[in-house]
């Protein structure tokens, strides 16, 4: 469904250059789901806003449902658009409109059903994530959980056969991130939805995913189900899943050595 | 003698050195200077385009939106924009009636508040009340929304940002103003009649017969022409200052600041480039 090949980006200029994505490659199945995992800065985030067209890549080719996108602009890249639903970090609903506009909108914008079957349509979306009797309103009102589910129903609002998950268990209490993950399964299972989920919360990607793919400073360093994860015996790799704060990926973020840098201070 | 040369060798390279460096920055400062009108000209023609043709090409524009915004824009700043043109006016007649009696014209100074507040002080001062009150809020409304990620959604979401969230600002303040500045010229003229036909003494019958007599058609219609002007100059400033926003609060508070004062220079601009066109033109 989804295909990624030799995927390369850097930022800024000259001495300032960064690599964040070093010959990234992957298939996500058809309705199967897969998580990216990694540290923050490993370059998950980036991979994702590649997927849904928010960045161009150096180099390398992405091809979703059959169509290759890097290259897209315009119109063509708003018809790819409307393939593929996404729940955002933040929700990014929008303030000013009521939950039910919010979810709504999609309908009104990319397709002529007429105000009843979407006002019909929003309660089903609201139903399947459990909010049925939000649609007044407004994302101020709603809590941080309440806000993903929205989030989660407008992104398939259009019945899209990809939707992107970006961190969706971010700052939630574990009963919410529950719920997120059975939405996401359930999405999957009973719909056929292909899902690509970028999170840093182990368990939740252990306990939803088809295959999990792990980064670590823009390069892939394990990749398959998740008992193969879990049994892999890369150092990085063990110390990202049992949470160690200090092994191969370091504790202390610092460039210099600390004590030249102390004596440095003192000297003045 | 050497020594002497040593010196002033060193010296003429670090003077040049010094204007080399200044000179890059400068052609740097210039350099982003450029960038940034570019950016603004493609978001205005951007606008344009998504206000005035998409609609003929099947795309409508959404009107509960621009009632919404004609609501926010115009009837709710009413109450400033009266205050400050009434207040103008009388400021104005305060001022040139005492230069006018010198010339024994006290009774004209109703002409003159009529046809400076008409041509001039009614469009630029509601203009200027406007940048900031309205500019503002463009600014720091949308680029909160960046902020969040809103703007990015609707991209994403296949909606276009411009026809969104510019165009029923645009709509709004292209009408609301030009409507505003008449109401600025009623209140402002209302204001230099009052002080003129009681604390100048000025009889109000001659008032108001010498005001009739100097103001003509022409000066309404390049009043509500600059107005016009004014409308797009603020909406688009405020916009393009709002999309090019990254980070955090911060940059909001940064750019609403620069889009209020840069709206208002440019405002001060268009209006002299309009000023002396209308004096050699009509």
């Amino acid at each position: 469904m989804i295909q990624v090949n030799n995927l390369k980006k850097s930022f800024g200029e000259g001495s300032k250059r960064i690599t964040v994505l070093e010959d990234f490659n992957a298939h996500m199945e058809k309705g199967q789901i897969t998580s990216i995992i990694g540290g923050s800065g490993s370059g998950k985030s980036t991979v994702l806003k590649h997927l849904i067209g928010a960045y161009r890549p150096d180099s390398g080719e992405i091809w979703i449902d059959g169509e290759e996108v890097t290259q897209l602009k315009g119109e063509t890249i708003n018809r790819v658009r409307k393939k593929f639903g996404i729940m955002f970090q933040s929700g990014a609903l929008f303030n000013s409109l009521t939950v039910e506009d919010n979810v709504a909108l999609p309908m009104r914008e990319h397709t002529n059903l007429n105000e009843s079957t979407i006002r019909i349509m929003v309660k089903m979306k609201l139903e399947m994530v459990g909010l049925r009797g939000a649609e007044h309103l407004k994302p101020a009102q709603l809590s941080g959980g309440m806000v993903k589910r929205i989030a989660l129903a407008r992104a398939i609002a259009l019945d899209p056969k990809i939707v992107f998950y970006d961190e969706p268990s971010a700052g939630l209490d574990p009963i919410s991130i529950g719920v997120i993950d059975k939405l996401i399964i359930d999405l999957s299972k009973k719909m056929g939805i292909t899902s690509v989920v970028v999170t840093h919360e182990i368990p939740s990607a252990m306990r939803i995913s088809d295959k999990i793919i792990m980064l670590f400073k823009g390069q892939i360093i394990a990749e398959g189900t998740p008992e193969q994860i879990r049994e892999s015996d890369d150092p990085r790799v063990v110390q990202f899943i049992e949470g160690s704060p200090d092994g191969p990926i370091p504790f202390s973020k610092s460039l210099t050595d600390y004590g030249e840098e102390l004596k440095g201070m003192s000297r003045v | 003698m050497i020594y002497l040369s040593h010196v002033s060798a060193s010296m003429v390279r670090s003077f040049f050195g010094f204007i080399g460096r200044r000179g890059y920055e400068i052609t740097g400062v210039f350099e982003n200077f450029f960038k940034e009108i570019s950016g603004l000209f493609y978001l205005t023609r951007s606008t344009m385009y998504c206000t005035f043709i998409e609609p003929f090409r099947g795309k409508p524009i959404k009107w509960p939106a621009v009632w919404t915004q004609m609501e926010e824009v115009g009837v709710k700043s009413t109450t400033i924009v009266f205050l400050v043109s009434f207040l103008i006016g009388v400021i104005l007649a305060f001022q040139s009636a005492h230069q006018l009696s010198r010339l024994g014209a006290l009774e004209f100074v109703g002409a003159l508040v009529g046809v400076a507040i008409l041509r001039e002080l009614g469009p630029l001062m509601t203009a200027l009340v406007m940048a900031g009150r309205v500019g503002a809020a463009f600014t720091a409304e949308m680029g909160t929304m960046k902020v969040s990620d809103e703007v990015l959604a609707l991209e994403i979401m296949a909606l276009n940002p411009v026809k969104f969230l510019i165009t029923p600002r645009f709509i709004a303040l292209l009408i609301m103003l030009p409507c505003l500045t008449i109401m600025a010229d009623l209140m402002g003229i209302l204001g230099g009649f009052l002080i003129g036909t009681t604390t100048l003494g000025i009889d109000p019958v001659t008032y108001i017969n010498n005001s009739l007599d100097a103001m003509v058609v022409k000066d309404v219609v390049t009043g509500l022409v600059k107005s016009a002007v004014f409308a797009v100059i603020i909406v688009m400033v405020g916009s393009y200052m709002a999309f090019i926003i990254e980070g955090g609060a911060e940059m909001v508070g940064q750019n609403t600041r620069t889009a209020v004062v840069v709206s208002m220079i440019l405002v001060i601009i268009a209006d002299l480039v309009f000023t002396s066109l209308f004096f050699f033109v009509t």
